[in-house]
């Protein structure tokens, strides 16, 4: 058997993240004790870089390399590079609250750019295995982030919850990739496609094989049945965390669920798209219904995160690609709000008040008015009102699942939809309606933070006056 | 016909950019936020005036039209344009934000910025509403324009301020989606987001019904009609004044604009065939919701019912139409029901707007809307009690007034499609009669009340100006309501053809 030395170029990016987490990783033992801020700003710079490598090798060619299980096409450049830009908002919106709650740590910024990594390698995956090494990279990254803070026993059992319910997930996944590849006998996406296609599969246990892995796939999208774990670890983690993990890994969750189902088993579209069906309607529901009756806005987010997640899986139940194509465009301005949501939470949070209740918010309208007007910006759009960028999200996935005929499901979508309504404005209603319990002042939040936010509640709103480019973005990718 | 700019444009974001401007710069310098909003107000009716000297009457077709491409893969437009229906309209818009931006001028206090940039915001919205010719543009002006309300009820409102503009919210919502699940249906089946392409393609019976509910539920919330008009008497008794004046006058017409531009020529075979729904409803909210009038004892609450059974003769005109084709065989006679139901829509805006003015002027003295605390004010308020019973009048159908117009055209129309249902629509003539003369007895006539009455101020320049106008243009529209007339002749015909032609393939 010859050895022939792979082509490294479609694989550059990682190559590059990876040197420089390591190189992050060791530097910080060195540098972190002279200069506070080092580490931060040689993360966000590593970033740029990554970003700028991607820009501009851009590409809408497809290319495959490493026998086959690492692929770079149009698709992962944009979600990588849409992993990237939400990835600086998070590092951007954590750096003061970790400075404040003595929870600085060089540390975070390395194992943030490992899970980067580990997303970046599942957004490029041509192959169960580099699928899986990727899902694992992210996963124990975000693990060790969550219990960074070790003297909070909510951190831990959020640590804990996340670990053992993610590890049930992977195991899920593994044992219905293990099926197909028993089915098909191969582990390469392209070639499993092939063989389903041929007809050449077992059905049964092909069939038993896409349960297990869309299980697998609804754990780490956090779709009901399977999102237990989503508002205990968004709670119970450290807001920057709970930040980070309501976002980038979004997208790259996508990016598997596109990969595996749509890449992977476009033969087997009957089967998976009943179970989404199922998971999608469950979500909407059970999401938008539990966050009505929530106090912590934490809570709130994950709750209608879930809700959220079920009209994502909408895009997918079309099978068609300008339903893929609706679903991405509803994951990354889903990834941007978050972002934005959760930034708002830290530019408010100082030492001793997390500022992560809905009562919290009371008369923010009087406190900080720019504040409150960028909150009700995300509110509003996640809430699909427009002419905020959420509403475009909701109308591009509802067109798509009337136009292959489920009509019904669009009319589930949009009942949620207004009782979704209604939590996204008791909270608007908290912050121009109600006067503030205790009278202290807010703390002026830094200059750095009120930019950042306003930079990614704004791009709402101009996004939601001119849809049509980011909505190019996404069709390009899958379309071309 | 189109002039040489973007007129429908420059309306739409001239108010917004003044708003933004106003919430920008008009932090801690309250009188510049007024005088600016107040220009950007009078500048934009100004600026509206050439839509009715530069309109072509002879035409139904689209004018000014603007037309360029938003979001080219879903073929979503920036489709702009109006016709003979939706332009007085947008006149009515304008004309009647000056007088809304008056009417705040001592009355906000607080976030004197905030007000007066949501009110403007909202000015240019409504426009929007009613010059969008791309149903996706439709329906982003029609929900944006709840935000900006949404924030006025709950922060400058009454005591159950946030229990009324959570119910505002989340009524319209409510019918608003199932509007735009129409819309996506319709664009899966046509390809187009184009208000003219839905008039223009043929649509299956099952699914017109279906689209026609769907609209209904959309415009019936927003007109309101009964039984979805519980919204409508909260969220009018908590606005503040200017909020009301907005609701009454403009958003409700939005509901009746939905019913012309959209139900009627899209679903026409199933208009005609829930025609009995419709009128039935319309009775019943002009009847019934009429004798709730008669009993309140809140002056807001009483207008905002009678503002219902007001809106019951605009689709009582526009559903009649099919009664009475079904029972001639002709649309002749149906003309005069669709033109007393636009007519209706200009003159309640004027007349409501003008009553909900009224009681805010006596709520700014007495801090009160309870009949029960008034009596006797014509004798320390002579100016006042002058315009309140002429728009009393008004309100009651007094010929000679604009109220008396549309309402009597409706019910001549009503008339030749089923006596009955006319004489229905006509006891209104007594009951809104009743309930509106007993109140402007209770609160005006009689011995003064009590000292709070004896003290009170005649009007003040500004509220006789504002008073002045309304009145003027109330009576004038009565007398010779020809011009509003003339400008939607051709509209209402090619929509009375749309209309009563089937779309069934």
């Amino acid at each position: 058997m010859n050895f022939v030395i792979p082509d490294f170029a479609p694989a550059i990016p990682e190559i590059v993240l990876l040197a420089l987490a390591s190189f992050i990783l060791i530097a910080d033992t060195v540098w972190s004790v002279r200069y506070k801020h080092a580490t931060y700003y040689a993360t966000q710079i590593s970033l740029v870089i990554v970003g700028l490598l991607l820009l501009f090798s851009f590409t809408s060619e497809t290319t495959v390399t490493f026998h086959e299980s690492f692929v770079r096409d149009a698709f992962a450049d944009v979600l990588k590079l849409f992993i990237v830009i939400v990835s600086i908002g998070v590092f951007l919106f954590s750096k003061e609250y970790l400075a404040n709650n003595d929870f600085y740590k060089g540390e975070f910024f390395s194992l943030g750019l490992f899970a980067i990594l580990g997303m970046f390698v599942m957004v490029s995956a041509y192959n169960f295995i580099t699928l899986f090494v990727g899902l694992e990279i992210m996963s124990l990254a975000l693990y060790a982030m969550i219990a960074m803070q070790r003297d909070s026993s909510r951190a831990t059992e959020a640590a804990m919850k996340y670990f053992v319910l993610g590890a049930l997930a992977t195991g899920l996944l593994l044992y219905g990739l293990s099926m197909i590849y028993g089915a098909t006998g191969s582990l390469t996406i392209p070639e499993v496609k092939a063989v389903i296609d041929a007809g050449k599969a077992n059905a049964t246990v092909l069939a038993f094989g896409v349960v297990f892995v869309v299980i697998g796939l609804g754990f780490k999208l956090g779709a009901v049945p399977f999102h237990m774990w989503v508002p205990d670890v968004y709670q119970g983690s450290p807001t920057p965390v709970t930040l980070f993990i309501a976002s980038a890994p979004k997208i790259a969750a996508f990016a598997i669920v596109y990969r595996l189902l749509v890449d992977g088993m476009p033969g087997l579209v009957v089967d998976w798209q009943q179970l989404l069906i199922i998971m999608s309607i469950l979500s909407m529901v059970v999401g938008t219904v539990i966050a009505l009756v929530q106090t912590d806005f934490k809570r709130l987010l994950a709750y209608s995160g879930i809700a959220h997640i079920g009209f994502l899986l909408l895009g997918f139940i079309a099978a068609s690609p300008e339903g893929y194509s609706a679903a991405m465009f509803y994951v990354l301005i889903y990834a941007i709000t978050s972002v934005a949501a959760f930034g708002i939470i830290l530019a408010l949070s100082r030492k001793g008040l997390e500022f992560d209740q809905i009562k919290d918010f009371a008369g923010l309208n009087q406190r900080n008015p720019w504040l409150a007007a960028m909150m009700l910006i995300i509110m509003f759009s996640m809430a699909g009102v427009p002419p905020f960028i959420g509403f475009y999200a909701k109308l591009v996935v509802l067109e798509e699942v009337i136009t292959a005929g489920f009509t019904w499901l669009a009319i589930i979508g949009v009942i949620t939809a207004i009782a979704g309504a209604f939590y996204y404005l008791r909270v608007i209603k908290v912050m121009y309606f109600d006067t503030p319990d205790h009278d202290s002042a807010l703390p002026a939040t830094t200059r750095e933070m009120s930019v950042a936010v306003s930079v990614f509640s704004l791009s709402l709103l101009v996004m939601g006056i001119m849809p049509a480019w980011l909505m190019a973005v996404a069709y390009n990718s899958l379309l071309m | 016909m189109s002039l040489g700019y973007p007129i429908l444009s420059t309306l739409i974001w001239l108010p917004i950019i003044v708003g933004f401007i106003v919430l920008f710069a008009g932090r801690n310098n309250p009188a510049f936020a007024k005088w600016f909003s107040l220009g950007g107000a009078v500048l934009t009716f100004i600026l509206s005036l050439p839509l009715y000297f530069a309109f072509d009457t002879t035409t139904s077709a689209m004018q000014f039209v603007e037309r360029l491409s938003w979001i080219p893969q879903y073929n979503i437009e920036y489709f702009l344009g109006v016709d003979g229906l939706s332009m007085p309209l947008i006149l009515l818009t304008t004309f009647t934000q000056i007088l809304v931006i008056a009417s705040a001028w001592t009355v906000i206090k607080e976030r004197v910025e905030q007000y007066m940039g949501a009110f403007m915001i909202m000015q240019g919205l409504m426009i929007g509403v009613f010059a969008a010719l791309d149903s996706i543009l439709f329906y982003v002006f029609w929900e944006a324009l709840l935000i900006p309300m949404f924030i006025v009820i709950g922060k400058w409102g009454g005591p159950r301020r946030v229990y009324a503009t959570m119910k505002f919210f989340l009524y319209t919502f409510l019918g608003s989606v199932f509007m735009l699940v129409a819309f996506l249906y319709m664009y899966f089946q046509s390809g187009s987001f184009s208000i003219l392409d839905f008039h223009a393609m043929p649509i299956g019976m099952t699914a017109q019904i279906l689209i026609f509910l769907a609209f209904l539920i959309a415009f019936a919330v927003k007109i309101p009609m009964f039984p979805v008009h519980t919204w409508l008497p909260d969220a009018h008794v908590e606005a503040p004044t200017a909020g009301s004046v907005v609701l009454a006058a403009i958003m409700l017409k939005m509901g009746g604009y939905g019913f012309v531009r959209f139900s009627l020529p899209i679903t026409p075979d199933a208009a005609m065939t829930l025609d009995l729904l419709v009128i039935a409803l319309s009775l019943i909210a002009i009847v019934y919701i009429g004798f709730i009038a008669l009993i309140q004892s809140d002056m807001k609450k009483l207008v905002a019912y009678s503002s219902i059974a007001h809106m019951g003769f605009v689709t009582l005109g526009m559903f009649v139409v099919y009664a009475i084709v079904r029972e001639t065989g002709s649309v002749e006679g149906a003309a005069l029901g669709m033109e007393g139901a636009m007519v209706q829509m200009i003159s309640h805006g004027f007349i409501s707007g003008a009553m909900f003015l009224a009681i805010g002027v006596l709520y700014d003295r007495m801090h009160t809307r309870d009949i029960g605390a008034y009596g006797g004010v014509v004798n320390t308020m002579p100016w006042f009690g002058f315009f309140a019973v002429v728009f009393a009048m008004a309100n009651a159908g007094l010929p000679g007034t604009s109220g008396f117009v549309g309402e009597f055209m409706v019910i001549l129309s009503a008339f030749k499609a089923n006596v009955w249902w006319g004489v229905l629509a006509a006891t209104t003539l007594i009951v809104g009669a009743a309930y509106t003369l007993w109140m402007i007895k209770r609160v005006f006539f009689g011995q003064v009340a009590n000292d709070n009455v004896a003290k009170l101020q005649d009007l003040n320049r500004r509220e006789f100006i504002i008073m002045s106008i309304l009145a003027f243009v109330i009576v004038l529209l009565g007398v010779w309501p020809n011009p509003l007339l003339e400008v939607m002749h051709a509209s209402v015909d090619n929509l009375l053809i749309q209309a009563t032609t089937s779309k069934l393939y």
